[in-house]
């Protein structure tokens, strides 16, 4: 669906000139360098890129958790400089509740989402439980779910309260084959009905092109941007579409490149 | 073979009482310095026949409960404050340290001048013995909550008093239990300290019954109040914090 011209203009995530630093114990890291990026409203940015390249860290920078050193994020215009309910996070490490059983975890921020009575909160629960196909689980403890289970319980807790803003850090990475070829469908149909702004971390090259309007290639030390892809196929895409297997496989040739070049080699 | 897990150590108890009987009939030692269990168990019936037993584990029992209590209701949101603020914790938290390793009984005293033999002297040491152990463990318990937890909860919107609620005591729970148990311990010695050190005119609780007993020379009520302590000490255990803690553990998966 082609975006209404008044919205186009004012992009709604703008990353300008963000550079972060990290003074950990083995030194001064600089996980990210000056990364300018827009993700409009409605649009699905897919990052990838080798292990350390500061993906993760971009996407806390978009939560509000971690604060810039430089440059500025701009969520409609307004400094991001704190959490909000608008911008929802799926975490790489599984940080579900161990205290709540699943169904307590989804509702967890559908709690906390004004404007719903609690037989609707308990019903958009279940119903992302059941998306996940969990509707089993409801009663189970995080320590009695797999790890592609509690992945899954997770995927719906980030789903549920129905976020502006999705940002999901390699969400698919603990599942089987055939659970994860159901989510994306499940998932790009969330994203073209609700009209959500997607950013989601994979390393799966495949999965990124099935699901990314744009695919941003990023380089470890310092973390930098160093190719987009837009990525023109019709929705809804299937992951075994070989128009996308093609298109992956640039990808993936472009990404083997810049890691073969020398560090020097920049611009 | 499937049996009751008791019936072993309880075929040891009968043993161990049956071999003691017999040794001090047996005319091996004085009775006066080791009682038999049945003189043991006589003293037991006549304390509870008379009432005095039953009446001074009540006073006991208050005075425990209403220190420990009042101990971690101060305890708790003071170690949460030490856990959120730095200068709490330079100041409060390093005083609460210092003062956990302070025996008890040394409160005594401080008590007794400050209150005079009453019960608010009684309740003073009590809750001296039960704070520090609660203020250092939730203080501890909550710092060591995982960030992740705190990240994921405040991105779906979760701030000050709710995030405390649902998620920091939550997760702290395992710790904050685990002070309360200690706290406890610490309430029980030192009531028991401050009841046989001092003559409290206010009520005659276990500690007096065994100071009376020692006046008295009675062997046999001081082993038999001495059994008496142990047995509330292990019924506290038994029907709070044993199941609390299992339940803790069974919930999050950490049961071995
Ligand atoms: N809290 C931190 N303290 C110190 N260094 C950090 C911290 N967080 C991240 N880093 C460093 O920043 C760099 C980027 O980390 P980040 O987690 O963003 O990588 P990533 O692209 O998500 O990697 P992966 O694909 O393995 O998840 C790494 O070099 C990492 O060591
Ligand atoms: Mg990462």
């Amino acid at each position: 669906m082609p975006a209404n011209p008044s919205t186009e203009s004012s992009s709604q995530l703008t990353l300008c000139h963000v550079t972060k630093r990290f003074h950990g114990r083995a030194g001064l890291v600089t996980a990210l360098e000056d990364i300018n990026l827009q993700v409009k409203e409605g649009e699905f940015l897919v990052l990838v890129g080798p292990s350390g390249c500061g993906k993760s860290t971009l996407l806390s920078l978009l939560a509000g958790l971690e604060q810039v050193d430089e440059g500025s994020i701009k969520l409609d215009g307004a400094d991001v400089v704190e959490p909000g309910r608008d911008r929802l996070v799926m975490f790489q490490q599984d940080a579900l509740f161990p205290w709540l059983d699943a169904l307590a975890n989804v509702l967890f921020g559908l709690r906390l989402k004004p404007g719903l009575n609690d037989a609707e909160r308990a019903e958009a629960a279940r119903y992302y439980l059941d998306l996940v196909g969990l509707a089993d689980k409801e009663k189970a403890h995080p320590h009695e779910l797999s790890g592609g289970m509690r992945q899954r319980v997770a995927l719906a807790r980030s789903l549920a309260p129905n976020p502006r803003v999705l940002l999901m850090d390699e969400p698919f990475s603990a599942l089987d084959a055939l659970t994860r070829d159901q989510l994306y469908g499940d998932l790009q149909k969330i994203f073209t009905q609700r009209k959500k702004t997607i950013v989601l971390v994979t390393h799966n090259i495949r999965e990124a092109v099935c699901l990314g309007d744009r695919v941003v290639l990023l380089s470890p030390n310092p973390g930098r941007i160093r190719q987009v892809f837009n990525i023109d196929l019709p929705r809804p895409r299937r992951i075994n579409d070989p128009a996308l297997a093609t298109l992956a496989a640039d990808i993936t040739t472009a990404l083997s490149a810049h890691l073969a070049e020398p560090k020097e080699g920049l611009v | 073979m499937k049996y009751p897990r008791a019936l072993v150590p309880a075929l040891i108890a009968v043993l161990v009482v049956g071999f003691w009987e017999w040794f001090v009939r047996s005319g091996r030692v004085d009775d006066v310095l080791v009682p038999a269990p049945t003189q043991i168990a006589a003293w037991f019936w006549s304390a509870l026949c008379d009432g005095s037993l039953a009446s001074a584990t009540w006073v006991t029992m208050r005075r425990l409960t209403l220190g420990f209590v009042m101990g971690a209701a101060i305890g708790i949101p003071v170690g949460a404050l030490c856990a959120r603020s730095r200068l709490a914790r330079d100041t409060i938290g390093v005083l609460s340290l210092g003062l956990q390793t302070l025996p008890s009984v040394c409160w005594v005293p401080v008590a007794i001048i400050a209150f005079g033999q009453n019960e608010a002297a009684v309740l003073f040491v009590v809750v001296m013995g039960t704070v520090w152990a609660v203020v250092i463990a939730v203080q501890e318990s909550v710092l060591s909550v995982q960030p992740l937890y705190l990240r994921a909860a405040m991105t779906m919107g979760s701030r000050g008093w709710h995030l405390w609620t649902h998620v920091i005591f939550p997760a702290a729970l395992p710790g904050i239990i685990s002070g309360l148990k200690q706290g406890w311990a610490f309430a029980w010695r030192s009531l028991m300290a401050a009841e046989i050190f001092v003559v409290i005119l206010s009520g005659f609780g276990l500690g007096s019954l065994l100071h009376a007993g020692r006046e008295l020379l009675r062997m046999d009520q001081v082993v038999g109040v001495m059994l008496v302590v142990v047995g509330v000490g292990l019924l506290a255990d038994l029907v709070f914090f044993s199941p609390v803690e299992r339940w803790l553990r069974r919930s999050r998966g950490l049961e071995r």
